[in-house]
């Protein structure tokens, strides 16, 4: 078992961080290739919204990702401090976004590319995204 | 995230390499639409060979230049989508929408093989 914590402020650069901090635990782990990149989009997402929902894309919110690794898989949680989500089931709707220039995707990609993903939000406190993501396969190079 | 861009027939190529992003989505937004912009009356071929990440937010950028030139008659087509990239945009539908070009599983080395003619 291994946990790392990472805490940072709510800038786009930081979204690359989190995800080599994702695919660098992962890769401790039994996960091939495609899923470490898979595990990176989610976690890519989820930061993401952090910054650009969470904090109104201001850059002096903290973001903080805890990841855990286990013998059956990766649990990622990402928290913000932010405005919250006032509906959650409308907003993990696909295609659904407060913004018209975006997608509405990526509650769909964190849903599609993890085994599971719970969403806590308090409007006006902020955001908990916890999502898992499972070993199916034995990588034959793993130690 | 750099841009490197060149004029092919009715095409206007433009290679990016980096992760396509929240931070690389404005600056790749801002590129695209000065481009094609000066050339009119060319479509857009985005190359994604040295484009090893995509997440919604390089998406939203490819779908909303799509949108933009398809306003104007124009198209655009991607080039070089590596496995992984492909998978997000399989998942999102947007092959459906815009021509894409793959990279073999495996094979990425393939895309710059010469076409061979036989002739009997
Ligand atoms: N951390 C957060 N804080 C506040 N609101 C959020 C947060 N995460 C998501 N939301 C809300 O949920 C909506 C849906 O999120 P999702 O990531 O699916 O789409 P998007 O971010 O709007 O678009 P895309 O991810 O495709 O760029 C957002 O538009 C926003 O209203
Ligand atoms: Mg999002």
């Amino acid at each position: 078992m291994n946990r790392v914590q990472l805490r940072f402020l709510s800038q786009a650069d930081n979204v690359g961080l989190a995800r080599l901090m994702a695919a660098g635990l992962a890769g401790q782990g039994n996960f091939t290739l495609p899923d470490i990149e898979e595990i990176k989009v989610a976690v890519s997402e989820a930061v993401s919204n952090a910054i650009i929902h969470g904090y109104d894309n201001r850059p002096d919110g903290w973001v903080e990702v805890v990841m855990e690794l286990d013998a059956q898989g990766l649990t990622v949680v990402v928290e913000d401090w932010g405005v919250g989500i006032e509906d959650v089931a409308q907003a993990r709707e696909p295609a659904f976004s407060d913004d018209p220039e975006r997608l509405g995707l990526g509650f769909v990609f964190m849903e599609s590319f993890m085994h599971g993903l719970e969403v806590a939000s308090t409007f006006g406190k902020g955001t908990r995204v916890r999502m898992r993501r499972l070993i199916t396969e034995i990588s034959h190079d793993a130690q | 995230m750099t841009i490197v861009h060149a004029l092919e027939g009715r095409y206007l190529r433009v290679a990016v390499k980096g992760d396509l992003d929240l931070k690389t989505a404005i600056p790749l937004r801002e590129a695209l639409d000065k481009l094609t912009d000066r050339y009119r009356d060319r479509h857009l071929l985005l190359d994604l060979t040295e484009v090893g990440f995509v997440d919604s937010s390089g998406l939203g950028v490819i779908l909303g230049r799509h949108r933009r030139l398809m306003a104007q008659g124009r198209t655009i087509s991607l080039s070089g989508v590596r496995p992984s990239v492909k998978a997000v945009l399989e998942l999102a539908g947007i092959d459906s929408i815009i021509n894409i070009t793959h990279i073999a599983e495996g094979s990425e080395t393939r895309r710059n093989r010469p076409q061979t003619k036989t002739s009997t």
